[in-house]
């Protein structure tokens, strides 16, 4: 167990009150010390994004982890405007914009999809490595690490012990995560 | 009986004015040559109405004293002080020059020495009534004849004390009585007096005001308003000082506090009024007897007084530096005698300077000079203005200048916040605000603040809102909302209105006056109140806000709805306002119905929380 890590983990969902798979996930991690769970609808459901507080938090964290379930390929809509208010010219990129270089960033996402869908013949088309790649390209251009993500596949016809068991190995990794830059 | 003649009198008066001036204004001669005419229509000499001229005159110069007090408003300290070079240089010149070479005519003509004098010093000066009549009818005060004109005005206002203060002696030294020798007291007095006004309007005149304002009678401000002029007036006029002077004294210390708008306005209408009846009485006392008697006499007196005139002031305004194009007007708008002719001229008669025959003359004479003013403005209208350069003439400094965008109307509460929000984006907005406690507050925090009722239309002129874009009526008054967005909409129809109501009857009201951009003083705060509750009940955020949202959609399509059928019977108004109530609670529910349908729906097909998470159609 290592918490000297910090770990900001930002959530985002259009209706957690009747969500199963993204409120176990939640309650799986909300509570580990590490953890600075953001949920962005909570703080900013006028979308009026405190840019300042977010880059500090962002500054502070050695794990960036974006958690919600995948809505036509992406984010929830918060999710960029997240990006195109917090990853600022000259914090995220551009001349002296290094606050994220070094940083490890995890996807922990849900679809309901069955991962078969996602291939050629699938009703996807494209694999979901294919699908995810502006938010990798995101990572990688700010000059963060880009974990493997974590993705719940097939929402829609998991049982319960499925879920609890997927929620249980986030908290695990979380909980077991160590910066990789640190030397 | 005495009542009776009273009223009678102001009936004749009214009558004439109301039918003189808007005739000679159709024919182009301006208010003031209609007042003229219309006074001597109504003289002794004309349909002989009125008889008592002089007293009529002596009350109206009142009018005059309102005029000094009202410039006064508009000019502070500061802009005084700058003022120093001209009013002394250019005003000094003409009246020094212009008295001297009159003199000299004077004793050519076989007037004694001190007789010229005295003459020659009476005619030397203008008509502040009718200079500055004209050239704020014409809008030519802020123009560098307006402003040199004003100046040169201004110091034979100042000049007129020591030229009273001169003519007793010379009246003693002809009758032969040992001269006293001149009253240091008298000037002590007149010091003390000036002192005591700026240090009492420094000090004591706002907070005083302040008291008065407070009672929200505005009648009892319009009596505290004249009070304030004609005691200051009554004051200096016990030292032998000009009561125009210190009617303007007090003006200029007045011109910084923020009643400077609401005293602006309660004293127009009487200084309107006051000056038309001097006008008036002008032309009533033209002797027209006299003028029979001799009228190549009296004619090629006026005529002399001001070509004379006309010529001294070019070349003195020529030698000051003024723009070439400006010049004839400026010679132009002074040229006549003025006022302070009669009240010097009297003062010699009475002290035995002048025989009662040249008086007559003479006051037939300025009286005659003063008719010539407007026409004269006419054919330089027609005549040299057209000759002469046709670029604009560039305003030397601006009189007025608050040219905000944006007139806010109440600052309490409401305003308040608009007007912070407007400050802190670097839009600074006038403010009109009718209590006095909230003025004091924000001036203190750098607020331009302005004492009044916003919905009188000579305070809102006075504002600015004839140059501003956008007006907020953020006032505390239901019915005061409506009369000044009525007032707005009729005389400043450029002017853009966003509108604070109350409730939903109001939003109506002032959908009909015009004004489409409104805003409910409770709804959004009610509105916010409601989502807090839902948060505090366990809503997510989002949720809560989406509901919100939501409802304020709903309400907002309720009103147009509404207002569609608005011009229908109260009947179907009520019946629409109770159907809106149920199908709020209809569509309220249908909302919760129809959200919780969907994710039933999805969540069964999907059996997953994630039922956006798929964008698959399901029939």
């Amino acid at each position: 167990m290592n918490n000297n890590s910090n770990i900001v983990v930002y959530f985002a969902h259009l209706d957690i009150e009747r969500s199963l798979i993204n409120r176990a996930l939640c309650d799986a991690v909300r509570d580990l010390p590490q953890v600075n769970f953001r949920d962005l609808h909570e703080l900013y459901p006028d979308f009026f994004i405190d840019t300042e507080a977010e880059q500090t938090v962002l500054r502070n964290a050695d794990l960036i982890v974006f958690q919600h379930p995948i809505y036509w390929y992406a984010a929830p809509a918060i999710f960029k405007h997240f990006l195109d208010t917090v990853l600022m010219n000259g914090f995220a990129y551009g001349p002296g914009g290094t606050a994220l270089q070094g940083k490890d960033f995890l996807l922990a996402v849900s679809t309901g999809a069955p991962v078969e869908e996602y291939q050629p013949s699938g009703i996807h088309h494209y694999s979901f490595e294919e699908l995810i790649r502006p938010i990798e390209q995101t990572a990688r251009f700010c000059g963060m690490q880009f974990l493997p993500p974590l993705v719940l596949h097939g929402g829609s016809c998991l049982s319960q012990n499925e879920i609890d068991a997927h929620a249980a190995h986030y908290r695990r990794m979380l909980e077991e995560y160590k910066p990789s830059n640190i030397s | 009986m005495d009542n009776h003649s009273l009223l009678f009198n102001a009936f004749i008066y009214l009558l004439a004015a109301v039918i003189a001036v808007p005739i000679s204004k159709r024919l182009g001669f301006g208010a003031v040559l209609g007042y003229l005419l219309a006074g001597v229509v109504i003289g002794p000499w004309g349909l002989g109405l009125i008889k008592n001229a002089q007293d009529i005159l002596h009350f109206s110069e009142f009018g005059v004293v309102l005029l000094l007090f009202a410039i006064g408003l508009e000019l502070n300290p500061a802009r005084l002080w700058e003022m120093r070079k001209p009013i002394l240089g250019l005003g000094g010149a003409q009246v020094v020059i212009t008295a001297l070479i009159l003199a000299g005519i004077g004793t050519l003509f076989g007037l004694t020495g001190s007789v010229a004098l005295v003459a020659a010093m009476g005619l030397s000066l203008s008509s502040t009534a009718m200079a500055l009549q004209l050239l704020t009818e014409k809008n030519l005060l802020s123009t560098p004849a307006g402003h040199s004109g004003f100046s040169v005005l201004l110091f034979q206002d100042i000049a007129v004390i020591p030229m009273l203060a001169v003519i007793p002696l010379l009246g003693t030294s002809i009758t032969g009585d040992a001269a006293s020798g001149f009253d240091w007291t008298v000037l002590l007095q007149a010091i003390g007096v000036i002192l005591l006004i700026v240090v009492g309007g420094r000090f004591l005149l706002r907070p005083v005001l302040r008291m008065i304002a407070a009672t929200g009678l505005r009648e009892v401000f319009t009596a505290f308003s004249l009070l304030l002029v004609i005691g200051t007036s009554l004051l200096v006029n016990m030292v032998g000082l000009s009561m125009a002077l210190g009617a303007f004294l007090a003006g200029v210390l007045l011109a910084e506090s923020e009643y400077r708008h609401a005293l602006e306005s309660d004293i127009e209408p009487f200084k309107g009024l006051l000056l038309g009846l001097f006008f008036i009485a002008v032309g009533m006392s033209i002797d027209f007897g006299i003028l029979l008697r001799d009228p190549l006499l009296i004619v090629g007196l006026a005529l002399g007084l001001v070509v004379t005139k006309m010529f001294l002031l070019y070349l003195v305004g020529r030698i000051y530096g003024l723009p070439a194009r400006q010049l004839p007007l400026f010679a132009l708008v002074l040229s006549q005698g003025g006022e302070f002719a009669f009240v010097l001229f009297g003062v010699a008669q009475a002290t035995g300077v002048f025989p009662a025959a040249i008086n007559d003359i003479l006051i037939v004479t300025v009286a005659l000079s003063m008719m010539t003013t407007p026409l004269l403005i006419v054919l330089h209208d027609k005549l040299i203005e057209p000759r002469l350069d046709r670029a604009p003439a560039t305003p030397m400094d601006e009189m007025e200048d608050e040219g905000h965008k944006v007139i806010i109307a109440g600052f309490g509460r409401f305003g308040q916040i608009v007007g912070r929000l407007l400050h802190a984006n670097g839009i600074d907005a006038t403010v009109l605000e009718h209590d006095p406690n909230h003025i004091e507050t924000l001036r203190r925090f750098g607020f331009k603040v302005f004492y009044g009722d916003a919905s009188r239309l000579d305070l809102l002129r006075a504002a600015g809102a004839e140059r501003a874009r956008l007006l907020v009526v953020a006032i505390d008054d239901r019915e005061g909302a409506l009369r000044l967005v009525e007032s707005v909409r009729e005389n400043f129809p450029h002017l853009q209105i966003i509108a604070r109501a109350w409730d939903l009857g109001h939003v109506f009201e002032l959908l009909e006056k015009g004004v489409h951009v409104y805003e409910r003083e409770t709804f959004e705060g009610a509105l916010r109140m409601g989502e807090q509750t839902l948060k505090h009940l366990g809503f997510t955020a989002w949720r809560a806000k989406q509901a919100a949202h939501r409802f304020r959609a709903h309400n907002e399509d309720t009103i147009d709805e509404l207002y569609q059928h608005y011009h229908e019977d109260f009947a179907v108004r009520v019946r629409i306002s109770t159907d809106a109530r149920d199908s709020l609670r209809e569509s309220m529910q249908s909302d919760e119905d129809h959200l919780s349908t969907q994710t039933d729906q999805d969540w069964r097909q999907t059996s997953s929380d994630d039922s956006n998470s798929i964008p698959v159609k399901t029939d």
